[in-house]
This record gives C-alpha cells, structure tokens and sequence, in this order.
C-alpha cells in the first residue's frame, strides 16, 4: 500500500512545506517566549490595573480556542485597520497565544523561588536588579524548562491550525497532496514523519538545555 | 449584538457542548481500556496501546480529523461529519486521559490493593471497585482541565463542516460582513463554558472526598 516513490516525488515540496511550519514554530516559540517573560515581569512589578488588565486577557487567550482568535484577528482585524498576510497573522496569533501560556508558566516559576534564596542575596548586599538576574531568573529557568518545553511542543500543534487561513505550511501542503491523490496513507505517513522529527528535535534542544540549567536547579526542600 | 445572531450561537454551543461531552465521556473508557493496557505485563499488549497514546499526542489533532475525514471513505466507510469528529476528539483525549490515568493507577495505594485481596475480591471486583475509583478521583483535576482542553480543540471540527460554535460564527461572520463581534461573542461563550466545567469539577472534587489515602 505505501508507495516510496511517491513519497520521494513529494518530498521536495514537503520539505518546503516543512521549513515554513517549522519557521514559524521557531519565531512565535521564541517571541511567545519573550513575551511571557515581559507579561510575568510586567504583572509581579508593574502597577495593579496592568496586572489586573493582564491577568484578564490572558484569561481569555487561555479560555477560548485558538482557531476562533485566529479567525478574530485574520478577519476580524482588517474592520480595525489590521489587515495582515496569512503568514504574519498566523505568526502573530500563535505568539499571542504562546505568550499567555508561558507567562503563567514563568508566573507559577518565580512563586517557586525559596524567599530565603532572595533574601540571602539581599544580606549579601546584590541590588534588586542583580538579584533578579543573578538569583530568581537562573532559578527560575531551570524550574520552568520542562514545561517550557511541553508547551513548545503544543504551539508546534497549534501550528497545523494555521492551515485554515491558507498558510503554506506541512499540514496544508500534506492535505494537498492527499486530495489531488487520493493517497492519504502516504500522506499520513509523510506527515507523521515530519511532526515526530519536529518535536523530538525539540525534545532534544530541551535535554540539552536542561542539562546546561541544571547547576542552577533549586534542591527539593 | 442582534438577539437573533446571539441566539443563533448560543444553540450552536449547545452542539458543541455535546460533541465535548460525548467525546470526554467515551475518552474517558477508552482512556480507561488504553491505560490498562499500557500497564499489562504482556507486551502484545503493551507496545500497541503506546504506540496509540504517542501518536494521538503526537500529531496536531486537525490532522487526525483530516485524517479520519479522509482516510475512512477511501477504505469504503462513509460516516457522517459529526460522526467522524466524535471519534476523532474521542480519540484523542483517550490518549491523554490512557496517559494521566496511568499515572492515577500509579497512586492507588498498595495497601489497598491487598487488603481488597485479602478480604476476597476476585480481581475483576478488585478493578472495577477499588483500583479504577481510586484512579479517576485522583486524576479528577487533570479530567477537568481535559474536558476544558476538548471544549476548545472542538473548534477544530468546524473544518470538516460540522456546524458547532466555531463552524457557525464562521458563516454568521461570512453572511453579516461582522466578524469582530461574532469572532469575540463566540470565544465568550467558550469562556463561559470553561467556567461551568471549572464550577462542575469543583463541585466534583468536593462531592468525592471519599477514599482518602
């Protein structure tokens, strides 16, 4: 039933297919990343209504499904004057949506920095600032990686969702591929290919990454 | 918002409620039957539920949709939209559930298990009555948060044409030229059912504070 041929005549255009799924993972990972890393800093120091605000809607990115702020921002955005591309607006839907995850990821981290490790550091006279960079953040890194990581791998999900606003990416192209030939079990397989290579290399920079953070890793009290 | 509209959406997430609930419900015994066997001694058994639970976790559930939107009328079985997506949710949440009831399983106390044996539980009484309780009740939080997860990862069926919440916003938004307020009236009402699931788990875990450990 599955046909090698076949799928080695599709490959060039999975490939490509592939590198722009896996580009836009990469950038809204990272820039969701970043995000939630300035919402976490921004609600623990910033004034209460900014706290409140974000609290809000990270509760409604959280709250609702992906696929409906998606629609939200891509076609309701053009009646505000934010008329984007697929691409940039599936980029910056996922980012969005990645970054209220991960700021309550990095939220839950900071409450698990044991005070006394603050503390000691302000005994021994750090500034807020080299405390926050020296201590909680290293702390704070190694704690939250693995669910980092978990959500890493569920925005590279969340990624197929964007084949509904016609980006160019694996599962549009894979579909593609299916319904001109009828040939789902090599589609199938192809793309289950690609997806497992995909998060076990992120599986793999995850491994790394913690074994590089874990000398900063707080000991179970 | 025009009454009409909102009315309109308000009995579409009725469909979508029922489509959740369906698939959580019989997520919740193929869960059960999956995660049995992925702790089966005999790997026969073994090896396929893992495989199982590693695939529906590991593709985007809009391709095992796809997938089974497509794949079943090419081997000769024609099934209706909303037939296709319940499996496919119900699928999907299977390995999720298979995964954390396995963990569930882990926590039943080991005391509890032979004092049941003890007293002359046969084991199939033993399962069913103290082992599978135990499990769901201390998984009942991650249930919870899988039954929010399935409201929202629903929307997906609206791609395969099954008119639920998403599915009508969508056509709502195409005919009215109003997509802003639809889109965010709808994902209001996601919210506000997250919230009734969120309410009914509480109650829940008060109700079963039995078989405390």
């Amino acid at each position: 039933m599955l046909d090698p041929s076949f799928i080695v005549a599709q490959l060039p255009a999975v490939l490509g297919a592939a590198a722009v799924t896996a580009w836009i993972w990469a950038a809204s990972a990272i820039l969701g990343v970043a995000g939630g890393v300035g919402i976490a800093l921004a609600r623990r120091f910033g004034p209460r209504p900014v706290d409140l605000a974000l609290k809000f809607s990270i509760e409604m990115v959280r709250g609702s499904p992906f696929l409906v702020q998606l629609f939200l921002l891509y076609y309701g955005g053009p009646y505000v004057g934010l008329s984007l591309d697929p691409v940039p607006a599936g980029l910056l839907a996922l980012t969005v949506y990645g970054a209220a995850y991960y700021s309550e990821i990095i939220r839950g981290g900071f409450a698990a920095v044991p005070p006394g490790h603050v503390e000691a550091a302000a005994c021994l006279g750090f500034t807020h600032a080299q405390t926050l960079l020296r201590v909680e953040i290293p702390e704070v890194a190694a704690v939250v990686l693995p669910a980092l990581v978990n959500m890493t791998i569920l925005l590279l999900k969340e990624t197929a969702v964007l084949s509904v606003i016609t980006v160019p990416e694996l599962t549009m192209a894979i579909s593609a591929i299916g319904s001109e030939s009828y040939r789902f079990v090599e589609a199938l397989f192809l793309l289950a290919l690609f997806y497992w290579g995909l998060v076990e290399g992120c599986g793999v920079l995850g491994r790394f990454a913690e074994a590089r953070l874990a000398r900063f890793g707080v000991a179970a009290p | 918002m025009n009454p009409a509209l909102f009315r309109l959406l308000v009995e579409a997430t009725g469909y979508t409620v029922a489509l959740s609930a369906v698939s959580i419900v019989a997520g919740l015994a193929v869960g059960l039957a999956v995660a049995t066997a992925m702790l089966s001694r005999r790997r026969a058994l073994s090896m396929p539920a893992r495989a199982f639970v590693s695939f529906f976790r590991g593709v985007p559930l809009l391709v095992q949709l796809l997938l089974i939107y497509n794949l079943l009328p090419s081997v000769g079985i024609d099934l209706p939209g909303i037939v296709a997506a319940a499996i496919g949710l119900t699928l999907c949440t299977a390995a999720y559930q298979a995964e954390t009831l396995r963990g569930g399983f882990a926590g039943v106390p080991r005391g509890l298990v032979e004092a049941a044996d003890m007293v002359g539980l046969t084991p199939v009484q033993l399962f069913w009555r103290i082992r599978v309780p135990i499990a769901v009740k201390l998984t009942l939080p991650s249930l919870v948060s899988e039954a929010i997860m399935i409201l929202k990862a629903s929307s997906l069926v609206s791609v395969v044409g099954v008119v639920e919440l998403t599915r009508m916003a969508q056509d709502l938004a195409a005919s009215t030229y109003r997509p802003l307020p639809i889109y965010a009236t709808a994902g209001a009402l996601y919210i506000a059912v997250d919230w009734g699931i969120a309410g009914l788990g509480h109650a829940l875990e008060r109700r079963s504070r039995w078989g405390r450990a």
